[in-house]
């Protein structure tokens, strides 16, 4: 099995995908987390901003980098040729 | 895009659900015309039980594939419930809305922790697994780190993980069954138990995964309705998840002039003065007075008196169990004093407010709340990304591409639940606050009587001035999904969906774990590493054999109610966490992973959560970091990286063979590739 460049280039943008969609979901998480006493002073819809984000925003922003992620990958099989065919 | 038989899937599963609405409805139309409650009851349980047997005996099958995963051709859409419902255990439906309540915004590091880890599933594991297409996860263990030692530790891990956790799942089928339809809780266990087999025995994944799609409906409109009744009970707008903000200021005030409320004041000093009381008893015990010991004794027996003079049936029941139940001798009368201190103690502490993050009283018990919650959500993301009965729900989708969007729909519908879930906590705590606190005990609504009489609820007036103080309510978690019908003043039919809801979730979740040990010994011990050679009709027979002497075994431990057992549920993810996911992810993203590399690193990280969470739990060894025995992983997990890539660069690079399998998984197709499905 012999791997083109064109492949490697494909893995190479999976793996900057991956990363940035982590990145946000460290920042979403673990950042709000550690700042949480002093985010809760912003109030976002009745919330603590601290409480919101534990309660909804993060998990909406973890359904939307799956949501992203599954969609640009779909496309970028498509671009590099690496499809499953009939599926 | 979708193929006819999702086309066909979704027709079915619409009929179903709007079969399911219009018998909600018929039974509410019942009760109105005087069905009585226990019928109701009833009624709901037999009927789901005999619903997802009837799709059970239907996904029946001979075939290894259909067995193993569901013949590979779930559609994302259904993969995504199928895997919300494996996922969704009695804890969440139950037990989630009841933690958030009690510990406000630190129980969210569950919110996020269960539901963050799907990110990690998506990126990091779904697709890959998907592409690699064996059965069980210790198969790519198997495969890509060569050999039966990386299998067997897989095996093991695999077995830690699910085990604890099916007994949970099985001892909260018995605990609902019990409640709801008047049977013994031993009864209820075992009941519980036909109810799982039913769904798996016959057809293994494909049935599992038919009935949990039936099953997820069935739990996300129990959890939702009751609700969205209380959300328009409060403010008048059917949508709880979106206006419980302007309820939880509304708690906040409440909060304050609770604090602020000198009764209250009286009744946490009333507390203090109990635990120093119960601290003298301790001392006195531990320094070998067994006066103390008789004198508790006695006082047990001399209320089991008053309540036959008294001729109260349930108060007699009550003092009797006490008595039967007082501890043997002065050391178990210290244990069980001390747990009476520890609760005395924090009912005299002063009031937290709901969403305050990381309540302590100086800044360094601050910073050790703040850094547990940061341990705790990533154990619960990392293990969540490495449970088995998880992972193997990949491999059941027809393409990877399929694979990673039904990453999407199982946290889209776990979603649903979960952000649902603080709404709940918020709802609760506003009508617990603003109609229970304050009021005079006698005129307290009946809920709280009726929850009293199965002890989740209790009431003790300590400062004896009639009148309810927050401190001298106390409150079961599990009530707080379980009584919420009754509080938004609905018929007992919701009452009765919202159990059928729970019943659900534990047996759908049960299912998944079972079938994950089954597997687990049948394929990867029996088939690959005893008799590579045995019939597609032995290897079923094996397999269901031991998913019945599993089951068993797990109702049996069930039903022996071992407290130990369930505070170990929790460990399932630092376990499953430490021991497969630094071997997972490695073995994907780094082709200079070894077979030596990734066996120590699992024995390394499986072996130091256990000795940290054994540690600390059963033999008292100091926390490191304050870190809590359920974060265990946070050592493991670090550990096992630590591990696997030291190790494996110091042993040779894997051949081209392993490296080719690397490549194999990483492209959805490859020209000229070889296929590693199991059919």
């Amino acid at each position: 099995m012999q791997l083109t460049e064109k492949h490697r280039e494909y893995w190479r943008r999976n793996l900057n995908m991956t990363g940035i969609l982590l990145a946000i979901w460290f920042v979403a998480t673990y950042v709000v987390i550690y700042f949480a006493r002093e985010l809760s002073e912003i109030t976002i819809f009745g919330f603590p901003f601290a409480f919101y984000m534990g309660a909804q925003g993060a998990l909406i922003i973890y359904v939307l980098i799956i949501w992203f992620y599954a969609k640009r990958m779909g496309k970028l099989d498509d671009e590099y040729g690496v499809a499953e065919e009939g599926k | 895009m979708a193929s006819a038989f999702a086309q066909q899937l979704k027709k079915y599963y619409s009929f179903y659900t709007g079969g399911f609405i219009l018998f909600v409805l018929a039974l509410a139309v019942a009760e109105s015309m005087g069905m009585p409650d226990k019928w109701i009851g009833w009624t709901f349980m037999a009927a789901t039980v005999a619903l997802y047997a009837g799709i059970g005996i239907m996904s029946r099958t001979a075939d290894v594939s259909e067995y193993y995963v569901a013949g590979r051709k779930v559609p994302a859409l259904f993969n995504g419930m199928a895997t919300g419902a494996d996922w969704m255990s009695a804890a969440s439906f139950i037990g989630m809305a009841g933690t958030l309540y009690a510990k406000g915004y630190d129980g969210l590091a569950f919110v996020m922790g269960w539901t963050g880890g799907y990110v990690l599933v998506a990126l990091f594991l779904a697709p890959y697994l998907r592409k690699f297409g064996q059965f069980t996860i210790p198969d790519f263990m198997g495969a890509r780190y060569g050999g039966n030692a990386a299998r067997t530790i897989a095996v093991v891990g695999a077995i830690l993980a699910s085990f604890t956790y099916v007994t949970a799942q099985i001892y909260g089928v018995g605990i609902i069954t019990s409640r709801f339809l008047g049977i013994t809780f031993e009864v209820g266990v075992f009941a519980g138990l036909a109810g799982i087999l039913v769904c798996s025995f016959l057809g293994g994944m494909r049935a599992v995964t038919w009935t949990q799609v039936a099953q997820y409906v069935i739990l996300i409109i129990a959890y939702l309705v009751p609700v969205v009744f209380m959300s328009y009970k409060v403010t008048g707008i059917p949508v709880p998840q979106a206006v419980y903000g302007t309820v939880l200021q509304k708690v906040t005030e409440r909060e304050n002039a609770i604090m602020a409320d000198p009764a209250q004041l009286t009744a946490r000093e009333a507390y203090a003065e109990r635990a120093k009381g119960i601290g003298e008893k301790i001392k006195a015990l531990e320094g070998g007075d067994m006066a103390v010991y008789d004198a508790e004794k006695q006082g047990v027996v001399a209320k089991l008196d008053e309540a036959k003079a008294g001729g109260d049936a349930d108060k007699i029941g009550k003092a009797q169990k006490a008595v039967d139940e007082f501890p043997k001798n002065s050391a178990a009368l210290v244990d069980k004093l001390k747990k009476d201190q520890a609760t005395a103690k924090e009912k005299s502490s002063p009031l937290t407010h709901h969403a305050e993050a990381f309540p302590g009283k100086d800044d360094k018990a601050r910073n050790t709340a703040r850094l547990n919650f940061l341990a705790l959500t990533f154990c619960l993301m990392v293990g969540t990304a490495a449970l088995p009965h998880i992972l193997m729900r990949f491999y059941t989708t027809p393409s990877v591409k399929e694979a990673r969007e039904s990453v999407f729909w199982s946290l889209f519908f776990i979603f649903l639940l979960y952000f649902t879930a603080p709404a709940y906590a918020v709802f609760a705590k506003y009508e617990v606050y603003t109609s229970l606190i304050g009021t005079h005990i006698a005129d307290l609504p009946s809920w709280v009587a009726s929850w009293a009489k199965v002890g989740l609820v209790k009431v003790e007036d300590i400062n004896h001035d009639g009148i309810l103080q927050l401190a001298e309510l106390t409150l079961n978690p599990d009530v707080i999904v379980l009584a919420t019908p009754e509080i938004a003043g609905l018929p007992y039919v919701v009452a009765g969906l919202v159990a059928a809801g729970g019943l659900a979730a534990a047996l759908s979740t049960a299912d998944g774990l079972l079938l994950t040990i089954a597997n687990a010994l049948s394929h990867d011990v029996y088939y690959k590493m005893i008799d590579q050679n045995a019939s597609t009709t032995r290897r079923l027979a094996v397999s269901k054999g031991l998913l019945l002497v599993v089951a068993l075994i797990a109702a049996y431990v069930a039903s022996l109610k071992p407290d130990t057992i369930l505070s170990m549920v929790a460990w399932a993810f630092s376990i499953a966490g430490s021991c497969f996911f630094p071997a997972l992810v490695l073995g994907i993203f780094w082709k200079r992973a070894t077979k030596a590399g990734a066996v120590t690193g699992m024995i390394v990280g499986l072996g130091l959560t256990l000795y940290y969470l054994i540690n600390v739990k059963f033999y008292g060894m100091d926390k490191w970091f304050g870190i809590t025995d359920i974060s265990a992983g946070i050592f493991g997990i670090p550990a096992g990286f630590l591990t696997i890539i030291v190790v494996s660069l110091l042993s040779k690079a894997p051949d081209t063979k392993t490296q080719d399998l690397v490549e194999h998984v990483r492209y959805p197709a490859l020209k000229g590739d070889v296929s590693t499905e199991a059919a």
